[in-house]
């Protein structure tokens, strides 16, 4: 008996259901063992991780608070993968855009009618996210400079550049030597739901996400994207301007990351300090590929992100476990996640000996 | 003396099928020790089907293999390794950012946890002073030549003590003076007794490599000839074939206006040496005019050139009397014309995406699959439905990803696809390349069902017996020129076989206004 590992020839929704869930199964079974190794009981981790963060809905909420902007830069960084475009300058796309927003709250405040503040914050994070992202775009397509080092280089320039304002020029007098700009005007908070601190980034998440999809999968620019990502030499074939849509597609990958920054300094710091990303940028390649690139399941897996950070820190706080336990539970339950999306695209075949001709074939001379 | 040598190696009757395609149909061959066997013939003729079988790489469904007497079972190169067999693929096995002597080693079993560089490098220098192969055992791969990399390939089968080499159209990569000392190389060799396959479809170099010739032909061997007692006219006879396999209805050829014009056209193949040397050639409406050449010799440039994909670096492109010289691909789709690439699955379709997307990207652009830059899924699936009937094209469903077609209906895809949107001229490029019979003839069919139609063709082939039955006038391309054009009904399989060897028949290439009105009085 044999077994063979074939790639599918019509991806099978069936396997796209079951395969996270049997992955998430097996990631649960995995990080039990663990647990019990140091000597924790793993039912009563997952019960308290569950509701630390599902458990109430502030509990809820603060799971969403983390899984807006991987929701925001997830849909950034697919959008680039799906062309083939190593972006993983997701996180200093973030930075920019955080810092752009808050150059708009803190500068602009009084010369501009109250009213509009916040969505030219708003307007200004994703510009300058797509000017971040257009960069590195710009020097792939025109010059063939390799993006993985461009996208991630430019993230320490945002972040150094970030630290710079807030630490300097920007830095509130009033802020007892805190690094951080003063608090915004209240007029360019970005509203939040009643009690919580989850805030309209998510709306724009779902909105955004339902756009993209269409876009991509019922457009004829989303087509030609689709065609330049598969196969580009047959794009070039078909007329397809490569190195305009590459660019295209990363100003808005890289808007959607601005975004992201946008709402987090608008939206729950109210200021830009230190600490506006917890590394999101680098979270949201995860959270693009476990979601297949595709904008509907980067919603979900990003709250299911969202959650293992919330509930890592549950665990570090009601469980006693040493603070890098969460981390490593994280860990365990992206693996089977990673590997099993494997089986959407392969299947295991078990093949009957006599089918095999070598075999047959000695068979008979045998017999002969 | 020869005869009485027995072979090293004896292939007896080996059958392989692809899915609508009949590789290899009972081909015998025999190798004898100290010998080059060249292997000749057109692409898609299953030279290089036979070939990886005997390395293990296929799986024969019928035949047996013999080396040095004895029934061999190859499951894999490691198995042919075993019995002395290696070869020398067209694409190379080579890891780049590693040295010559390392990448000879890589791979094999018997080699010490901690091998020492020094001894490999020693003996490597050994091998490359006998057999005449000077490469540097140090020198990382990425910087050396093609050649010097051939050479790479050749030491490593050396080295691990291979006596049957098999070279897969080894002077593809070659520049003239490369192929001579190549030939100087196997020469050493076969007088030290080792034997060689040399895969090829160019006649002169059967003649100058090799000691016997076997000629295949859509799967079959067709003649065995000793090189001696053969010229290259017979090869070229031999390798195209006489026999037409069907008959095909063919109206007269009534040309209307003129479709495309190129004048005078230089351009540069990928690595920057010219391709086309100064290029001529009218196609008007209504007729098919065959480019017939060994490959190599500047027609995928020129289908390139026409259809906007390489620039030209002198003279003029005309598509209906418009000046298209260096457009871009778009604006020579947008001027009506259409192409059948060479590269089916690498250029011509997206292998991931559904037959119904693949039929689509020409048509996506207009309405009514796209409106207001929406695409109407429903509208879609109807096109497609329409194709894979009007085509035949046998796919599970239409949302089947196209690489799990057959190669004869991916290629029946992309005609389709070409045919619907063609609004002037297509360009097809060796568009029956290894298909089966039946594939063969529908996408014939349908190529003279465009010229009905009143659109021009531009057909690109090795098969000659393909164009002189539907080509109403054969162009012979030799290093980038056209060595004559001749109206199809006055050509020969020994003339066109000249003319692609670079001999200029003066008296055959009819001017091209001439073939024009010969063609048009005689409708």
């Amino acid at each position: 008996m044999r077994i063979i590992f074939e790639k599918r020839q019509s991806i099978s929704r069936r396997a796209m259901v079951l395969v996270p869930v049997v992955s998430f199964l097996v990631s649960l079974l995995l990080g039990a063992i663990l647990l019990l190794i140091s000597g924790a009981n793993p039912f009563e981790t997952y019960a308290a991780m569950a509701r630390g963060t599902f458990g109430s809905t502030y509990n809820f909420s603060e799971t969403l608070v983390k899984a807006i902007p991987l929701m925001l830069t997830g849909l950034g960084v697919s959008i680039a993968f799906r062309m083939r475009f190593w972006n993983i300058g997701a996180e200093g796309q973030l930075t920019l855009g955080g810092v752009a927003a808050a150059w708009v709250a803190l500068y602009w405040a009084g010369r501009v009618p109250a009213f509009l503040l916040l969505p030219l914050a708003i307007l200004a994070g994703m510009v300058a996210g797509a000017l971040w992202a257009g960069v590195p775009a710009f020097l792939k397509a025109y010059l063939g400079v390799d993006e993985t080092l461009t996208t991630l280089m430019l993230n320490y320039v945002a972040i150094l550049f970030a630290a710079h304002l807030y630490y300097g020029p920007w830095r509130d007098p009033q802020g007892y030597g805190f690094p951080g700009t003063a608090q915004f005007d209240p007029s360019v908070w970005l509203p939040r739901l009643v009690g919580t601190r989850a805030h309209l980034g998510l709306i724009f998440a779902i909105v955004l996400a339902l756009a993209l999809w269409f876009v991509l999968n019922r457009t004829r620019w989303g087509f030609e994207l689709k065609i330049i990502g598969e196969n580009q030499v047959a794009a070039r074939y078909l007329g397809i301007g490569i190195a305009r849509n590459i660019v295209l597609a990363l100003l808005l990958s890289g808007a959607l990351s601005g975004l992201a920054g946008a709402c987090e300094v608008t939206g729950i710091s109210r200021r830009l300090q230190q600490g506006l990303s917890i590394g999101y940028g680098y979270t949201a390649i995860i959270v693009a590929w476990m979601a297949q690139l595709n904008p509907i399941a980067v919603l979900f897996v990003a709250i299911l992100m969202g959650a293992l950070l919330v509930g890592g820190d549950q665990v570090q706080m009601t469980m006693g476990l040493p603070a890098s336990m969460g981390l490593v539970l994280q860990g365990m339950i992206l693996f089977p996640m990673l590997a099993g999306s494997l089986f959407t695209e392969y299947r295991l075949r078990i093949v009957r000996p006599e089918k095999t001709d070598p075999l047959a074939s000695e068979t008979v001379e045998a017999a002969s | 003396m020869n005869e009485v040598k027995t072979p090293i190696l004896e292939m007896q009757g080996i059958t392989k099928r692809f899915p609508g395609v009949l590789a290899n149909d009972h081909v015998d061959l025999e190798l004898y020790p100290g010998e080059v066997l060249a292997l000749l013939g057109e692409n898609g003729a299953g030279k290089s089907t036979l070939m990886n079988v005997l390395v293990g790489l296929y799986r024969p469904d019928e035949g047996e293999i013999y080396v040095r007497g004895k029934r061999a079972e190859i499951h894999s190169p490691k198995d042919a390794a075993a019995l002395g067999i290696g070869m020398v693929h067209q694409n190379f096995m080579l890891v780049k950012t590693m040295t010559v002597a390392e990448n000879i080693i890589l791979g094999m079993s018997d080699l010490p946890f901690v091998p020492s560089m020094e001894t490999v490098g020693k003996r490597i220098t050994e091998i490359s002073k006998r057999y005449n192969l000077q490469v540097d055992p140090n020198a990382y791969i990425w910087q050396l030549s093609v050649g010097e990399q051939q050479r790479v390939e050749i030491l490593k089968l050396v080295y691990r003590g291979a006596e049957i080499l098999i070279l897969d159209e080894p002077t593809a990569v070659l520049t003239p003076q490369e192929s001579h000392e190549l030939a100087g190389v196997l020469k050493v060799m076969t007088d030290e007794g080792k034997s060689a396959i040399f895969i090829t479809h160019k006649m002169e170099e059967v003649m100058e490599f090799s000691d016997w010739v076997r000629v295949l032909q859509h799967g079959k061997l067709v003649a065995v000839r000793r090189t001696q007692d053969t010229s290259p006219q017979e090869l070229a006879r031999l390798m195209v074939g006489r026999e037409v396999l069907f008959r095909l209805d063919k109206a007269a050829c009534t040309p209307t206006e003129t479709i495309l014009e190129l004048q005078d056209v230089h351009a540069d193949d990928d690595k920057g040496l010219p391709a086309l040397r100064g290029l001529s050639l009218t196609i008007h409406g209504g007729e098919i005019v065959g480019i017939a050449g060994v490959a190599g010799n500047g027609q995928r440039q020129l289908s390139e050139v026409v259809t906007g994909l390489r620039r030209v670096t002198g003279g003029q492109v005309f598509i209906r009397r418009k000046d298209m010289t260096n457009q871009n691909p778009l604006s020579v789709i947008k001027a009506g014309v259409s192409h059948i690439p060479a590269d089916r699955i690498g250029m011509g379709a997206v292998g991931n995406m559904a037959v119904s997307e693949n039929l689509v990207m020409k048509g996506y652009r207009e309405a009514p699959i796209v409106i207001n830059g929406v695409l109407r899924p429903n509208r879609i699936l109807e096109f497609a439905h329409k194709m894979i009937e009007m085509f035949r094209i046998a796919t599970p469903t239409p949302q089947t990803r196209i690489k799990f077609l057959s190669g004869g209906n991916i290629q029946k895809a992309i005609l389709a696809r070409e045919i619907d949107a063609c609004d002037g001229l297509l360009v097809a490029v060796y568009p029956s390349r290894g298909l089966d019979v039946g594939a063969t003839e529908s996408v014939r069919r349908m190529l003279l069902a465009q010229r009905e139609e009143g659109m021009g063709v531009l057909l690109i082939s090795e098969d000659l017996e393909e164009l002189l039955t539907i080509a109403d006038r054969i162009a012979v391309m030799f290093e980038g020129q056209i060595m004559g054009v001749v109206a199809s009904d006055d050509a020969d399989v020994e003339t066109l076989g000249l003319m692609m060897a670079g001999v200029k028949r003066e008296d055959l290439a009819v001017e091209i206004e001439d073939a024009v009105s010969t063609s048009t009085a005689s409708s």
